[in-house]
């Protein structure tokens, strides 16, 4: 199972906000058993989603070099459930950002009715803790091409944003060492 | 117009009720943010975010932790803060009372020094509170 709780951004302005959209669908296993005759996203998967909208917005501010991770959750107010057929759409504005951490402010709408709103807190892991990326680069890259941030990701002044080298020259590395796999199918058969 | 002692207070124990889920009534001054207050590391980063909101200021870590002076060598012999290490503890923090840790300055005392009043002082020095 895939650990991705947003499908696509749809906006994305460096430093200050992001909007990413989830569809929700009754093949999900995680809406198996958690609320009997009754599908629906539990909340804590909401949550993760727009954790996963902001924290990326977050991390991207420092090229991806800053271990992001979810701290604290302030506040947290769901209006109603969200069910299969629902698209989930998550709003995250940066509140404020430090040395050690930022906050955010996140709501969830499905069509234009407000579903959740929370206050998010990350903190950017120090010296502390085991250092190295949280992500294996390649897989990493892969996951944010799929969520389309940089198809959408814009400056502050709508210039285009591009993929920190760092992670540009793992993804060439990735795609220089691609072999594809002669198709089975013979040329000319039927 | 300055803030009062008492606006700052209020401010203060909002925060620190938002931040650690605590009823107003726990909030006293005598209050030890850690062992009263339940306060985690984490928690402090939620706290200095909602003070420079409530106040308008900027809070640089060394003035509310410490950890340089508590991790040096030059401050620190067996696990205790020495003389020189107090003094500078003092004159980083002058808002912290550190009479009963000055009796024990063992390190790991430290964590649970800081209380409700010590950081209404705090913010006091920062915002100019009459």
């Amino acid at each position: 199972m895939r650990w991705f709780w947003i499908d696509r951004f749809e906006e994305f302005v460096r430093g200050r906000r992001a909007v990413a959209r989830k569809c929700v669908a009754l093949s999900e296993e995680a809406l198996d058993g958690y609320s009997p005759g009754f599908p629906s996203i539990p909340s804590t998967l909401v949550l993760e989603g727009m954790a996963q909208t902001a924290g990326l917005l977050i991390g991207e501010m420092g090229g991806f070099a800053q271990r992001v991770v979810l701290a604290k959750i302030g506040r947290a107010v769901f209006h109603f459930p969200a069910r299969p057929g629902d698209t989930l759409r998550y709003t995250a504005d940066i509140l404020d950002v430090k040395g050690d951490g930022a906050m955010a402010s996140v709501t969830s709408h499905v069509d234009d009715r407000l579903q959740g709103e929370v206050e998010m807190m990350f903190a950017f892991l120090d010296d502390r803790f085991p250092s190295g990326p949280l992500f294996e680069p390649v897989d990493f890259v892969a996951m944010i091409r799929a969520f389309s941030m940089y198809d959408v990701g814009r400056t502050p002044d709508g210039e285009r944003i591009e993929l920190p080298p760092f992670y540009a020259d793992a993804e060439r590395a990735a795609q220089a060492g691609y072999a594809p796999t002669p198709s089975p199918v013979v040329a000319g058969g039927n | 117009m300055a803030v009062t002692k008492d606006e700052v207070y209020k401010k203060v124990q909002f925060a620190l009720c938002e931040a650690l889920g605590v009823d107003e009534e726990e909030v006293t001054p005598q209050a030890t943010m850690i062992g009263d207050l339940g306060a985690e590391s984490i928690d402090f980063l939620d706290i200095v975010f909602k003070l420079e909101k409530a106040f308008g200021i900027e809070i640089p870590r060394k003035e509310l932790s410490p950890e340089d002076i508590l991790t040096s060598a030059e401050f620190v012999q067996d696990g205790k803060v020495t003389p020189a290490g107090m003094a500078e503890l003092k004159r980083r923090m002058p808002f912290v009372d550190f009479a009963k840790f000055a009796a024990d300055p063992l390190v790991r005392n430290f964590s649970n020094l800081l209380t409700v009043g010590d950081l209404c002082r705090y913010v006091e020095s920062k915002v100019g509170a009459a």
